[in-house]
């Protein structure tokens, strides 16, 4: 009975009780939303054109911010940091293309994603090498980032936004329409959906493969790089957020695997969820159950639309 | 020449259908089990035993779990980790419940709590295929995780968090605990992975195999035919984390002594996908050389710099491991995306052939 | 109803009454498809369709592409479920028909495009087609003894049968991705005959064949029809084989059921030519 009360009742009267806390609650969730948002939108994009499933997304972040803050520690201005790891980025998505992808083309979509749990162990070493394993700041003054937070007296307490979160959520917005844009009118846009569509019939009418990968790892890394950037804003760069990214799975499953609007409304219903879920009925099972929370709503979700929430229905045929 | 089935005539399917129909494969087998059981142990010392045959061996034998259940059967899982876990826990507690009963029982016992656990985290394949099913291993893994860290009674309220092994004994000879020799314990680990090694090559060649195959091939098609695919799907995953589960116990019993949450953690999980996907999906024997391989390799880096006499500190021989794994496995999928199983059966085709390739 | 006993000229020639206890080739109704609609959203796929297929005989339904054909045998066995409609099979009413249903009362089927297990050899592939009838426990399968030991033997020695049958001997343990097309559709026959089927649907077993390879299909149909006296479903473009094999001919377009008959009243009927030839249908 206490057990059904703690479930089911009591959670509901805090909330009602300290709004203000439920605000507060909810805005965390919104800007952990945010992040797996980002993250989801660079698997996205690249399971989209290539039908691979980037599994060094979340690794491709820490190397992006690792390299930004390494470049300044060197002495460098911020901006002209953040222009070279844009550089490093397309470096990347060159190697990436040029070592791994080509090829491998047309095998199954598991060998890939291998390759690419490959490519998340050589950029763990290859960046703990370079940089060092220890975290690190992030050169957010440095880079006029906003630092402060709005405080507000409303609802009977105090609700505090930092400045940082609302940036993230507009770099994200801004980023998202750049893409929506970018993918539908434009010429490059149009052979990346032909690609994501059917590899042999894109190249059938001239549409060059490389060419469409590199620039779409290219976007990924900006994308992973701005990620980066925030999340570093927020906490620490450390190598610990390759495992937080995984999150974007769950992110995926909900807003479905090929969906740019998916993957932010997928984010921003896993980040308030999970945040609820720990703040309000995590301690009645000893807290810390963020970890798992995500994977089981997202289990829950695909047991009622296995097609993800902007997914078409699929018919089998034989 | 060396190698060819000419003139080996079967009169009955008996003989075609033995595990090894071709003479010079059962040769070889006896070759490596008398290298397993007899010189290994002779010429070996314990930083061998215990660094390389003894954790090769338990790999291998998770290896297998997995390769079932991804290789045979389609699935791709993530969480076995998390499986080995509730092996090692289950063993555990049934040690301390039950000091008595011998710990090799506890052992194949252990293995059925894990299969338990694969069962339900299984259920959502039902309706759930592909990566999407990864995330369904992806729940379990990291909720294992959270378990065995929050759930005291696992861990008997120790205030390390952690599981320790007391001293255990076979015919009076200590086999787990501070007290075994190394020797014992890898002949105890060596004869529960050939035994189930054995299992499995049966059950695979069987009709369960069959079943298992032809989910993974093309699923519709299976269910056209009459194969339920929901039992067998379960069956693999009951049968796969059992070995996960097997290999959790061995790996604290007869190898570390003591475990925590992070021996189970997601890395593990990818270890051992490593190993299952180098070696061969579907191939028992390629969960041996996947394990051999991925295990052994950071032991090898370890000693070059040692061998060449060029002294580097121990993070950057850490950095190197990673970078040298992750580009020899991209490098592997590349040369051969089928694994070491295929490679040697395109060695053995070759040896049809030699030295005359015409 | 006709009377298809007469109608089966180019078979009598050939072949005797097989079965000596009916009397004859072609026996009671087996399988009844009762007003059956079925569609995907608002396409309709199948519009309101019966027809019947009798115990022995070879029934062909043919159609232009996208008249409803594969989805009539998808029906069938149950791999989609009609909105409307009953499916008799045995004097039984399967509504709905489940997959594993039709395949445990011995429907069996190949497919249009070939569904085989790419990664297993033809004996494996072959082998699938008996798992129905094996019933080794795990215990026993895991430890190769008794039924798990003692089954496998026996259904070889069965599988080995069809390979000779279908003159497939060489490539036994061959992986069947690695087959050419004529031969992958010979090995899902196998399968398929593995199961020891009543009721065999064949979806367009020749497509993509080149005479030779049509006129051994052709004959492994006929044999498989009379030594073991298979009713046989088929969905084929080749109108001469159609003509040649089938007792009866149901011909279907857009959904919809055009006419019924023997090959000759149905090679006959104004509407099927129109159908074919492309009269204009609005």
């Amino acid at each position: 009975m206490e057990i059904l009360h703690g479930i089911f009742i009591d959670p509901f009267i805090t909330m009602y009780e300290l709004p203000d806390l439920l605000v507060q609650v909810l805005w965390e969730g919104f800007v952990a939303g945010t992040l797996y948002s980002l993250i989801a939108l660079g698997f996205v994009l690249i399971f989209k054109a290539s039908g691979v499933f980037n599994f060094a997304q979340g690794i491709i972040v820490v190397f992006g911010a690792l390299s930004l803050v390494g470049l300044h520690s060197l002495g460098i201005p911020a901006f002209v940091a953040l222009f070279l790891c844009i550089g490093i980025m397309f470096a990347l998505a060159w190697l990436v293309e040029f070592t791994v992808l080509r090829r491998l083309v047309n095998q199954d979509p598991i060998i890939l994603f291998m390759a690419t749990i490959g490519l998340n162990y050589f950029l763990i070493g290859f960046g703990e090498g370079v940089f060092g394993g220890e975290p690190k700041t992030m050169i957010t003054a440095e880079l006029g980032l906003p630092t402060g937070a709005f405080d507000f007296d409303i609802l009977g307490g105090l609700v505090s936004l930092q400045q940082i979160d609302i940036t993230a959520a507009v770099t994200a917005g801004v980023m998202v329409g750049g893409l929506a844009v970018f993918f539908n009118k434009t010429r490059i846009g149009r052979g990346l959906r032909a690609v994501a569509d059917d590899h042999q019939a894109a190249q059938s009418v001239g549409i060059s493969l490389n060419h469409i990968w590199i620039v779409v790892w290219f976007a990924a890394g900006i994308v992973a790089l701005a990620t980066g950037v925030m999340w570093g804003a927020r906490s620490d760069v450390s190598f610990a957020l390759s495992i937080v990214a995984l999150k974007a799975l769950p992110v995926l499953i909900l807003g479905g695997f090929t969906s740019i609007s998916g993957a932010i409304v997928g984010g921003l219903i896993i980040g308030i969820s999970e945040k609820m879920a720990e703040f309000y009925w995590g301690p009645l099972v000893g807290g810390s159950i963020e970890s798992w929370f995500p994977y089981f709503l997202a289990l829950l979700f695909l047991w009622f639309r296995p097609q993800g929430l902007f997914g078409e229905k699929i018919i089998e045929r034989v | 020449m060396l190698y060819r089935e000419t003139g080996q005539f079967k009169t009955t399917y008996l003989a075609d259908m033995a595990i090894f129909p071709i003479r010079q494969d059962y040769f070889l087998m006896i070759g490596i089990l008398l290298f397993a059981y007899v010189i290994a142990p002779l010429v070996m010392n314990d930083f061998w035993l215990n660094s390389i045959m003894i954790p090769t061996m338990i790999f291998a034998l998770a290896a297998i779990g997995l390769n079932i259940l991804t290789g045979y059967t389609g699935q791709l899982s993530l969480g076995h980790g998390g499986f080995m876990g509730v092996g090692a826990y289950a063993c555990y507690k049934l040690t301390s419940y039950f000091p008595d009963v011998n710990i090799i029982i506890h052992i194949f016992l252990s293995g059925f709590f894990a299969a338990a656990v694969g069962f339900v985290f299984g259920l959502p394949s039902l309706r759930i295929k592909g990566f999407y099913l990864a995330v369904a291993t992806l729940a379990s893994q990291f909720f294992l995780e959270w378990a065995f860290g929050r759930i005291a009674w696992l861990y008997n309220y120790n205030d390390s968090g952690a599981i320790e092994v007391s001293s255990r004994t076979l015919f009076d000879i200590p086999i787990a605990g501070a007290s075994a020799e190394p020797v014992t314990r890898y002949f105890v680990v060596l004869a529960i992975v050939t035994f189930l090694t054995w299992i499995a090559l049966n059950l695979v060649r069987g009709r369960f195999g069959r079943c298992w195959m032809a989910v993974r091939d093309m699923d519709i098609a299976a269910e056209l035919i009459g194969i339920k695919l929901l039992p067998t799907k379960l069956l693999a995953f009951s049968v796969s984390s059992y070995y996960a589960g097997v290999a959790g116990a061995l790996m604290v019993f007869m190898w570390l002594g003591a475990a925590e949450v992070e021996s189970f953690d997601i890395n593990h999980s990818f270890l051992i996908l490593f190993m299952v996907i180098i070696g061969g999906l579907g191939s028992i024997l390629g969960s041996f050389l996947g394990a051999i391989f991925i295990w052994n390799l950071p032991v090898l880096l370890r000693a070059i710099p040692d061998m060449i006499g060029v002294n580097i500190g121990a993070a950057t021989v850490e950095h190197m491991t990673f970078m040298v794994t992750g580009a020899l496995i991209i490098f592997f999928l590349i040369v051969e995306p089928h694994g070491f199983a295929r490679l040697w059966q395109i060695t053995k085709e070759k040896l049809r052939l030699w030295p005359f390739p015409y | 109803m006709n009377d298809t006993v007469s109608n089966n000229d180019q078979m009598a020639a050939g072949a005797p009454a097989v079965d000596p206890t009916a009397g004859g080739r072609i026996g009671d109704v087996i399988l009844r498809v009762n007003e059956i609609s079925l569609s995907f959203g608002g396409v309709k796929a199948i519009n309101d369709v019966s027809f019947d297929i009798k115990k022995g005989e070879v029934r062909s339904i043919i159609g232009p592409n996208g008249a409803g054909k594969s989805s009539m045998l998808n029906c069938i066995n149950g791999f989609y479920q009609p909105q409307v409609g009953h499916i008799w099979y045995d004097g039984v009413d399967y509504t709905p028909m489940r997959p594993h249903l039709a395949a445990e009362n011995g429907i069996a089927r190949t497919f249009q495009n070939i569904a085989l297990f790419k990664g297993m050899s033809t004996l494996d592939n072959i082998m699938t087609g008996r798992i129905l009838k094996q019933k080794a426990s795990l215990l026993e399968q895991a430890l190769y003894i008794g039924r798990g030991k003692s089954e496998e033997l026996e259904h070889r020695a069965f599988v080995e049968d069809i390979i000779d049958f279908l003159e497939i001997q060489a490539i036994r343990r061959t992986p069947v991705g690695r087959l050419p097309y004529g031969l992958q559709k010979r090995v899902e026959l196998g399968r398929a005959l593995a199961a020891e089927p009543t009721l065999l649907l064949l979806d367009e077993p020749m497509a993509g064949m080149n005479l030779e390879e049509k006129e051994d299909m052709s004959r492994y149909i006929i044999d498989v029809n009379e030594q073991y006296g298979t009713t046989i479903a088929l969905i084929e473009h080749d109108m001469g084989v159609v003509m040649d094999l089938s007792d009866r001919v149901v011909v279907l377009d857009h959904g919809s059921k055009l006419a019924d008959g023997t090959p000759d009243e149905v090679s006959a009927n104004q509407n099927v030519i129109d159908a074919y030839l492309g009269v204009a249908h609005e």
